[in-house]
């Protein structure tokens, strides 16, 4: 069964917010590894194994520890980025609550590479039980000297926090999220500086996605290489896809990163039910122009989706069947933005509620062939246009849609009806 | 004007306290304290938690507004929060929002006459693949159907 097959799926599965359990399966080991190495080492051990930030960004993880000033006079912190809310992403949800250990182990680790001696676990507010759950552990691993003045018994000292959200998108945008944590609602900071040199109460920061940290424990325990060795060239491993949407089986799947979307699709995720064909998939999280049923050979992989115009993303893969009005689809993504925008920058404030007005219309029926042009032209001026990447999160999936699926839209504007595959017809007798 | 907690409450808050280098980044876990035990945030907590953290009390607002899960006045007892971004979408969240609208005759965003139900639509709660869904409280409840919501409301009656 596939089951037991991964890094992470066998932990989530044997219930790896228990110590016991994850000791069992050589739990912490990795750590002890790890601090008994320089933090060099350990930086260029995660840097060789072509770990990539799986909140979505997809930034070297090694580099980014690199970062961090040496011999700071100021303290390190290593912020956890647990804020989870990109539509269509539930992955880090099994890890806190499933492979909880495995997260802890990943942030000693991390925290001695970049001399941090404290590390913040920002968690979306609504994750309530979850947050729960992770505090255990967290608790656990105080009382078995994992956590705490010294840590597994050695010379470093390193306290762990949660921090909990309360209902904000962006707060996934790490500058975002520093703010959130010190105390203001969630506006983006204009970078440079970046966090690892002035970040969280102006001190060097690094911030990193829950499961990008998971994996760096068995990074440590396994060598670079055989992580390396799992994925591409400039990507490592493996990483867990959020499926939803019409599939048969919905839910998260570990996987190398180089196996393909129809892989994933149809023989993880069970295929569409009903037997229906796909009329697209959103292959990282809402923000990611869809892609249509016949480019699915493609590896769900940072730098083969850029190739076609999407991203890889959260790993949030979203599949529509040929039913799917994909007006709706783009209104309520749009709305999500719209709704999630912070309010700091014009272009992203006004555009994406002009753009939500639009869709709307258009859903109503009022729609008119213009709009199609207009809500390009305003996805276009928010693009590149504002201080964090919301902007562009709204303004993308607008593009991508229209994109490819573009007589969806003027059919709508035109005859207030999905495209039916007649449409050229249709236009050449109007 | 005078506000107060419980000690409980209060004790919680001077660990709160403990885990940062700055009072300021006290004020969303104090916050949560306060809607854990009042169930909203009162205006009258304002200007409290504004002198704990040691900032103007328009800072406090200012936080209180932005994120949404601080409530501004009472909600009911049972709060139904139900996704209705693209995953629950697709499989159906405009039906159990219209089912839920009827079931309890409020309107999403209302509040029953007797404090008991509010609906609200949420966007995306990070749980996809249970989708339909919606966090009861503090719950999260999927795959819904009508069926299954008939079932919650019933024991909750």
């Amino acid at each position: 069964m596939a089951e037991t097959q991964g890094i992470l799926m066998p932990l989530i599965q044997s219930e790896c917010q228990i110590l016991k359990n994850y000791r069992d399966r050589g739990g912490y080991e990795a750590a002890k590894k790890a601090l008994s190495m320089t933090p060099d080492e350990v930086i260029q051990e995660v840097q060789s194994s072509n770990l990539r930030g799986l909140g979505g960004a997809g930034f070297p993880t090694g580099r980014k520890w690199a970062f961090v000033p040496k011999n700071s006079s100021k303290p390190v912190y290593l912020v956890v980025n647990c804020d989870e809310s990109e539509p269509g992403t539930f992955k880090d949800k099994y890890i806190i609550t499933r492979a909880t250990h495995a997260l802890i182990e990943g942030i000693i680790i991390a925290s001695y590479a970049i001399g941090a001696h404290t590390a913040y676990i920002y968690i979306r507010g609504e994750y309530v039980r979850q947050a729960e759950v992770l505090e255990q552990a967290i608790q656990e691993a105080y009382d078995n000297g994992i956590l705490g003045k010294k840590v597994l018994g050695k010379k470093f000292s390193l306290d762990v926090y949660v921090h909990r959200g309360a209902g904000a998108y962006i707060c996934g945008e790490e500058t975002a999220l520093l703010e959130s944590l010190e105390g203001k609602k969630g506006w983006p900071r204009m970078k440079p500086p970046f966090p690892a040199i002035e970040g969280l109460f102006r001190c060097p920061t690094i911030v990193n996605n829950v499961e990008t940290l998971a994996y760096v424990p068995f990074i440590i325990k396994n060598g670079a290489r055989w992580f390396a060795e799992m994925g591409t060239e400039r990507s490592g491993g493996m990483r867990l896809y959020c499926v939803s949407g019409h599939v048969n089986k919905p839910g998260v799947y570990e996987l190398p990163v180089t196996t393909t979307l129809r892989e994933i699709i149809y023989e993880h995720a069970g295929g569409v039910p009903g037997n229906k064909k796909i009329k697209a998939v959103v292959p990282g999280g809402s923000s990611s122009p869809p892609l249509r049923a016949d480019e699915l050979d493609v590896a769900a992989e940072f730098d083969a989706l850029m190739k076609l115009g999407t991203m890889a993303g959260s790993g949030g893969i979203i599949v529509m069947d040929e039913d799917t009005c994909l007006l709706e689809i783009l209104t309520v993504t749009t709305h999500f933005y719209h709704h999630e925008s912070c309010g700091q920058c014009t272009p992203c404030r006004e555009g994406t509620g002009w753009m939500d007005k639009i869709l709307n219309r258009m859903l109503s029926g009022e729609g008119r062939i213009e709009d199609v042009d207009h809500l390009e032209e305003i996805a276009s001026g928010i693009m590149g246009n504002t201080i964090c990447p919301l902007g562009d999160a709204a303004a993308m999936p607008v593009l991508g849609y229209l994109k490819r699926f573009r007589e969806e839209f003027e059919s709508h504007a035109l005859y207030k009806k999905c495209f039916d595959g007649e449409f050229a017809e249709l236009k050449a007798a109007s | 004007m005078s506000f107060q907690l419980s000690d409980e409450s209060k004790k919680q808050i001077e660990a709160i306290f403990k885990r940062y280098p700055h009072k300021r980044a006290a004020t969303l876990p104090i916050l949560h304290v306060i809607q854990k035990e009042h169930g909203y945030i009162p205006e009258e907590a304002e200007p409290f938690v504004a002198e704990l953290v040691e900032e103007p009390p328009v800072k406090i607002r200012e936080v209180i507004l932005f994120y949404t899960m601080f409530q501004t006045k009472p909600i009911g007892k049972y709060h139904f929060q139900v996704c209705h971004t693209v995953s629950c979408w697709l499989r159906g969240a405009k039906e159990i929002i219209e089912h839920l609208e009827n079931r309890l005759n409020i309107k999403s965003g209302e509040t029953s006459d007797d404090q008991k139900f509010t609906i609200t639509e949420v966007e995306c709660l990070g749980a996809c693949e249970i989708a339909p869904m919606m966090q009861l409280n503090d719950d999260y409840i999927g795959p819904l159907t009508r069926e299954k919501i008939d079932e919650i409301l019933e024991k909750l009656q």
